[in-house]
């Protein structure tokens, strides 16, 4: 194998600027949008006493989960020591952090009082997933870092390996953390189930990769290096990998609370009558996000051309958007079962599906959380040597090359 | 040292010097007048129950007795809203309810009740657990509160309570009553008028329903087996709200 050229983004290219004050443009919105929702209460949002948790909510949970999955591709190559992962690494951990700093931006400017954050770093509550989850998401911010010092400071290299478990291992307990958020809550019916932390470790996988292959080959393209079939093949195969296991995790989670009695009336909901709900589960997470990009990864006719791989990619996205959005918002529509067996109501929501509708400044606020994670990317690799000079196929797989010769 | 400086603080140390005593005169006066108001308000803060320290000794419940309160009633909920300064905004979706009447029906059998919910003060609170600052807490006498200085308003309480008793709130507020201070983007909750108790009185919901309702609520004591509520729970059967999560909350129904 050939050793790796790493190189910073060459140039002062019209579009990169262009891209950069697109997403500028965004993050201003977006902090527009928050200030909007704090000066004048939440009652301007879709939120409710009901769906306390609303889009803001969806689109930090898919960027914090995918954060740590983004981080897979460069755990391939350090910790299960897949040679060919070695030159994806770098743009990997960038990626991670960018990401949850997307992912927690929006998650602080959601909160009813997010001038208070130096309370939420000061004060804590052990017992507390949520707590917990603070010290595992900045954490992790540390040690993706150093992992990433260690990989591009030559005199640190022999470290590789250890940053590299270091930061596997983190990220598992992470996502663990985040899927615990919900897997905790007794009370309600369509959580409290320790199936949460690994159902989320799988959409991490999934949605992290997915998200991944979408920048590297933006970058790629859009900076006219050249990236070959065999990086994205292999990527394409471990996306089919990762969709079968989220989808395998969604029906045993599905299907165990089928088999409980008690249960019956919330997965009812999810999966047949739910409205919105039951459409974004059937046709969004499992078809969308699920079987058709599946099928677009392993069909035999096109093994693999980018352009499945992409298309796949878009579709793991939006089926993991529609997940999350069942998950949070489905999860809290229904209600509270506070009399098991009775008919409910009152003036306070109660025994009634919750009607959620999001608002343009929760929207805006979440998109200003990925524009945010594509700006850190965008000006990442403008400065920094995160990307290989060239994922040529005879560059990065000597078998390739030596199959071609020998043809 | 030298004898030249020490004659000189000989002759200071033997003489009498009239700036000193009056300057440590005013200082006892100062220091007197400084201390004074402080330790008579303590006397005073001492013999009020208001400032007793809290003690786990005590366990404030409630028994509400469901025989007694009518369906049409809700007394203790406009009673509440009076006590602790809750206005509506009209958007039923958003505005706050610490209290509210729930009306039950059995679709079997027919049977159907309406009993008044609110924070049921468990001994194991889940929104306490949850909470990541502290701020959701549990008061030794078992009285569960908000400190709204901590709150980031990240609504995880009302994730994880099972009761539905908090509120967020989505609006400015104004006039507020001085002792039930809210706060735009904290969450807030029944406090069992922890004011009142305080002061050793009963909490609004149970004396207006005691006084133009059916006389359904009874508050007290649940640790002190002398205690009206702690005969009651002793002597007839009650229940609790979703008892089998093992909350064991501190409102307790008759007749459920």
């Amino acid at each position: 194998m050939k050793p790796i050229t790493y190189s910073e983004l060459k140039g002062n290219s019209k579009p990169f600027y262009a891209l950069a004050a697109i997403l500028a443009v965004f993050i201003l919105i977006a902090l527009a949008c928050a200030y909007y929702m704090e000066h004048s209460g939440h009652h301007v949002t879709g939120m409710t006493n009901q769906i306390v948790w609303g889009m803001p909510h969806v689109f930090a949970i898919f960027l914090i989960v995918a954060a740590s999955g983004a981080l897979n591709v460069a755990s391939i190559s350090t910790v299960f020591g897949k040679p060919v992962y070695k030159p994806l690494g770098r743009l990997s951990g960038l990626l991670a952090i960018a990401l949850l700093v997307g992912g927690l931006i929006v998650l602080v400017l959601d909160l009813g009082r997010p001038d208070r954050l130096i309370v939420a770093m000061t004060s804590y509550n052990f017992k507390s997933i949520f707590a917990w989850n603070i010290f595992l998401y900045v954490g992790f911010m540390v040690v993706v870092a150093a992992y990433l010092w260690v990989q591009m400071e030559r005199r640190m290299n022999g470290y590789t390996k250890t940053a590299g478990m270091l930061a596997f291992i983190w990220r598992l307990v992470l996502t663990t953390g985040t899927g615990s958020i919900f897997g905790f809550l007794v009370a309600r019916e369509a959580y409290d189930s320790a199936i949460m932390a690994p159902l989320f470790i799988a959409m991490s996988f999934s949605f992290g990769l997915a998200v991944y292959i979408l920048i590297l080959l933006a970058a790629y393209h859009g900076s006219g290096r050249e990236i070959g079939s065999v990086v994205t093949r292999k990527l394409g195969r471990l996306l089919g990998i990762f969709i079968g296991t989220v989808l395998f995790f969604t029906a045993i989670q599905h299907l165990a609370n089928l088999y409980a009695a008690e249960h019956g009336a919330v997965e009812r909901f999810i999966l047949l009558d739910g409205g919105i709900y039951t459409l974004l589960f059937w046709v969004g997470q499992v078809v969308v996000g699920g079987l058709i990009p599946l099928f677009l990864v392993f069909r035999p006719a096109t093994k693999g051309a980018s352009r499945d791989i992409i298309l796949a990619s878009i579709l793991v996205i939006l089926g993991g958007f529609a997940q999350v959005y069942v998950l949070v918002i489905g999860g809290q529509a229904f209600p509270l079962n506070l009399f098991p067996g009775m008919e409910v109501s009152s003036s306070f929501h109660d025994g009634v599906v919750s009607a959620y509708a999001p608002s343009l400044p929760e929207i805006g606020l979440g998109l200003g959380g990925v524009a945010l994670a594509g700006l850190i990317v965008l000006l990442g690799i403008k400065v920094l040597r995160f990307l290989p000079v060239s994922l040529a196929d005879a560059d990065i797989d000597p078998h390739h090359q030596a199959a071609n010769s020998g043809s | 040292m030298s004898s030249k400086t020490k004659d000189k603080k000989m002759t200071g140390n033997s003489g009498f010097d009239p700036t000193r005593r009056s300057f440590l005169a005013a200082m006892a006066t100062a220091a007197g007048v400084t201390l004074a108001p402080g330790v008579v308000l303590y006397g005073i803060s001492r013999s009020s129950s208001a400032n007793a320290a809290v003690s786990s000794e005590v366990r404030w419940g409630m028994l509400i007795d469901l025989g007694r309160c009518d369906n049409g009633c809700d007394d203790c909920v406009s009673a509440c809203a009076k006590e602790n300064g809750l206005r509506g905004f009209g958007r039923p979706e958003t505005d706050a309810q610490w209290i509210r009447k729930v009306d039950i029906k059995n679709p079997e059998t027919g049977y159907s009740k309406s009993l008044p919910v609110m924070c049921q003060h468990c001994e194991n609170p889940p929104c306490v657990d949850v909470c990541p600052t502290g701020a959701s807490f549990k008061r030794a006498d078992g009285i569960v509160l908000v400190n709204k200085h901590t709150c980031i308003g990240c609504r995880y309480c009302m994730m994880a309570c099972p009761y539905k008793a908090r509120s967020f709130v989505h609006e400015t507020l104004e006039d507020q009553k001085p002792h039930a201070p809210r706060g735009k983007g904290t969450v807030e909750s029944c406090t069992l008028c922890v004011h009142r108790i305080d002061s050793d009185r009963q909490p609004a919901c149970v004396e207006a329903c005691s006084d133009t309702g059916g006389g359904a609520m009874l508050f007290g004591d649940l640790n002190d087996p002398e205690s009206e509520i702690s005969k009651r729970v002793a002597n007839y059967a009650s229940q609790q709200i979703r008892a089998d999560l093992g909350l064991n909350p501190g409102v307790r129904y008759r007749n459920l």
